[in-house]
């Protein structure tokens, strides 16, 4: 390599900010790409990976900041514009057309046949066919295609985001392999994973993202791992919620609120089990896709389990409807609040909704009763109504509240929170720990997932974690910090998962 | 070859419909044969060309209420233009109401493109306004169809394929003609990537929205053929739309178009038309009344897309 080629990046983007209404996603993102370099691109959940990654490719326009593209400043208005400069990216999501045979693919993306059969059997993708309906394949197939689709444009910079994150063992090996041969014929690499065994394995730097701004550029050298850790997590912002103490972590007794036996779903869950005390929160930490969406819709009436048993108060119960569950007392708060909430009603309306929505409750509405216990739950929850009407027209955070205060309204005795705190300001996140924690000590139970484990110290008694369909771990929250739940949720560190199919 | 069986199933399946119809009216009626078969393609032309022009939207991921209003159009505008028109002009004439279908539908799909409303919002406005046209250069049915036009129609081929209706000769080139080459083409594969994911679409570079504009105007393309056959059939422009735009509908959901985009093909909807026909025609010959024959055309269709939903389901979990 030649000392001019070492000095120009093929990449470099400088002082991106973007961003979306008043949630700043990105504040001063930086990241430099050598010809010849595998660079991961690493941040906690909501640092701004996923913005900063549509801005390089081109998907969304930075609000400042640039990027150039081997020295010359890069207009990348497009994925289109993004492909012609050299950068192909292969995204998280499959960009292969579902109701399209491959072949058919193929040629619409203009992406030459014979280099991607080669790359097909470099990656070690055995009986594949071009008139496969893309649809029809699984998941882990598509990523490998998919990959093998943009290495046949012959890219000079390649994005890979989570790209080994649905892959089987076997085939992770052969798709890092082919990666890192990239990088030795000069072309360069962004990788973007949530394992750290690949990238130490794999990448030559890390650069670090922490709430929207580029915190570190490491270069990997063994034992890295940990200062990565500790660059991503920064020195904790300042959640502001109580100390831990008071009661949190007791041992709780007596009954069970909830017993979970041994639910299996499909090949999401297997034998899930654990028991929520009246009081208590329990925290459950899990990658993305280990079967807790799969936990939290069986719990809320809307998936049945293949098997298994579920006890509320000692007698055991079976959802055929989510309000089966809500009658058995548990209210389920989902993370994507487009999904609980009428966005075209009002604030008073979405939260008097469940308890008025019964069947039996039919016909005239008490008007005046309902209206105090909106505004008791409006004003225990401190909901900003100044922005009347609507409940889209709420910030995320207010939003959230409403899903949570409309089951205050309704009653209930177990509260399901899924990832609550999901793009929500820092400010709303201390309101809501406090009422997390002010439920519980008055008699509620609360089963609390989160993405973000900063939060488990904060809001809950005892966590488990949960990989790949199984619980693999509990913990005391008393006796635990974020890199041993990172461990045990990429299934590393714990007995339970020893012989286990990773 | 089972690949190919399994590809084409739901058109395989509507054929086999088809023929057990066909037989049956034949059981119903001993006299139904060669002449039935010729008026039920010709009865049928609109109707296909309408399913046709549907089809397309559709699979894009789209839909447009306006293609009677369409038919309309170019039917009273080829027959007005046609009544003082010699024979040689009047070709020129079919043309440029073909060309007049191409407009209507890339205004359409472009006000859809353009302004983001919802395209059974604007079809909707454009129903209302391609009618208004229509009125407007028709006040009521009239006008004249070249006498080549109306003969394009009437009677079979002759010779030794003489029993196949020139209705159904038509309708086979004219719209192969018109898809056979886009489907073939990177504008086809774009159609079918639009309809069935937009997004990813976008990612492997397609331009989404001029994408979306050609399939409207290909379906105003349809549109037009549809509006010239009416008035090769009737002799006459009629500026009120007939009942086709549910008709479409009902042919594209039948033959096996998926509503959400992405999947199916115009011979499905097609074969679906003339089966519907054939049904109206059964009921027709059982001298059951009118306002019932509705609703077993409604029932049967039900039916069929519920037995071929399972079909499919079964086919997923395999």
């Amino acid at each position: 390599m030649t000392a001019l080629e070492q000095a120009v990046p093929l990449l470099e983007a400088k002082g991106v900010s973007k961003s979306f209404g008043t949630v700043k996603a990105l504040t001063d993102a930086s990241l430099r790409v050598n010809a010849g370099e595998i660079v991961a691109l690493v941040g906690a959940n909501g640092a701004g990976k996923s913005t900063f990654v549509k801005i390089l490719t081109g998907a969304l326009r930075p609000d400042d900041g640039h990027v150039t593209i081997r020295g010359s400043e890069a207009h990348v208005g497009s994925p289109a514009e993004a492909r012609r400069s050299g950068l192909v990216p292969v995204y998280q999501e499959p960009s292969l057309i579902p109701d399209l045979d491959i072949s058919d693919n193929l040629r619409l993306g203009g992406v030459p046949q014979g280099p991607f059969l080669h790359w097909v059997n470099e990656l070690g993708l055995q009986g594949v066919r071009l008139d496969d309906m893309v649809g029809r394949l699984p998941l882990a197939t598509l990523r490998i295609l998919d990959l093998a689709k943009a290495l046949a444009c012959g890219p000079d910079l390649l994005l890979l985001d989570e790209m080994t994150a649905a892959l089987p063992t076997d085939l992770v090996e052969p798709a890092l392999q082919v990666v890192r041969k990239q990088a030795e014929d000069g072309r360069g690499v962004i990788f973007i994973s949530h394992r750290f065994s690949e990238i130490a394995e794999l990448c030559d730097r890390a650069s670090v993202l922490r709430d929207g701004a580029t915190v570190g550029d490491l270069a990997i050298t063994p034992g890295v791992e940990d200062r990565v850790v500790e660059m991503m997590l920064g020195a904790g912002v300042d959640l502001g919620a109580q100390s831990p103490g008071s009661g949190r972590g007791r041992r709780h007794q007596g009954r069970p609120r909830l017993e979970v036996g041994e639910i299996a779903l499909g090949n999401k869950l297997s034998d899930v089990s654990f028991e929520l005390f009246p009081g208590e929160v329990l925290g459950l930490v899990a990658l993305e896709g280990q079967g807790q969406d799969e936990l939290f819709e069986v719990l809320s009436g809307q998936l049945r389990p293949d098997r298994g048993a579920i006890l509320v108060d000692g007698t055991p119960v079976s959802f055929r409807h989510p309000a089966d569950a809500i009658a058995a007392g548990l209210a389920y708060v989902p993370g994507d609040r487009a999904e609980a909430l009428l966005m075209d009603r009002s604030v008073h309306d979405n939260i008097a909704l469940p308890f008025s929505a019964p069947l039996r409750r039919w016909g005239p509405l008490k008007m005046r009763r309902e209206r105090a216990r909106v505004t008791n739950a409006v004003n225990r929850l401190q909901i900003d109504t100044r922005a009347r009407g609507e409940v889209r027209r709420l910030s995320g955070g207010n939003q959230q509240k409403v899903t949570i205060g409309r089951w205050l309204a309704a009653g209930f005795r177990t509260l399901l929170l899924f990832d609550p705190t999901r793009g929500i300001d820092v400010r709303t996140k201390r309101q809501i720990y406090p009422l997390v924690r002010q439920l519980a000590e008055q008699g509620a139970s609360i089963l609390y997932y989160t993405s973000e484990l900063d939060e488990v110290p904060l809001a809950c008694d005892r966590t488990l974690v949960i990989f790949n369909g199984r619980v693999v771990a509990t913990f005391a929250a008393s006796d635990t910090d974020e890199p041993t739940l990172i461990r045990a949720a990429y299934g590393l560190a714990s007995r339970d998962v020893d012989g286990e199919r990773a | 070859m089972t690949r190919q069986v399994r590809k084409h199933s739901w058109n395989i399946g509507l054929v086999a419909l088809l023929v057990l119809l066909l037989g049956v009216t034949k059981l119903i009626q001993p006299e139904f044969g060669l002449s039935g078969i010729e008026s039920l393609s010709r009865a049928a032309l609109p109707f296909a060309f309408a399913a046709a022009a549907m089809a397309v939207v559709v699979i894009v991921g789209g839909i447009d209420l306006s293609v009677a209003s369409m038919m309309a159009v170019t039917s009273v505008t080829a027959a007005v233009l046609m009544e003082h028109a010699s024979g040689g002009s009047s070709v020129a004439i079919a043309f440029f109401a073909l060309l007049v279908g191409v407009a209507m539908g890339a205004i359409n799909g472009s006000l859809v493109v353009l302004t983001k409303v919802p395209d059974i919002v604007v079809t909707l406005a454009m129903l209302f306004v391609w009618e208004g046209v229509a009125l407007l250069i028709l006040k009521a049915p009239g006008g004249a169809a070249a006498d080549w036009l109306t003969a394009a129609v009437v009677g079979g081929l002759g010779g030794a394929v003489g029993w196949v209706p020139k209705a159904l000769i038509l309708m086979a080139v004219c719209i192969a003609a018109v898809w056979l080459p886009v489907k073939h083409s990177k504008l086809g594969l774009s159609i079918y990537a639009t309809g069935s994911d937009a997004l990813a679409a976008f990612r492997s570079g397609v331009a989404v929205g001029r994408t979306r504009i050609a399939a409207y105007a290909i379906a105003g393309l349809f549109s037009a053929l549809g509006g010239l056959s009416l008035t090769m059939l009737t002799g006459i422009g009629e500026p009120v739309p007939g009942p086709y735009l549910l008709a479409s509908v009902a042919a594209v959901v039948l033959g096996g178009v998926a509503l959400g985009g992405g999947r199916g093909g115009l011979l499905g909807p097609i074969i679906a038309v003339l089966i519907l026909r054939l049904i109206r025609l059964m009921l027709t010959l059982m001298a059951v009344d009118p306002n019932v024959t509705t609703i077993v055309e409604g029932t049967i269709m039900v039916i069929v897309v519920m037995v071929g939903g399972l079909f499919t389901l079964k086919d997923r979990r395999r």
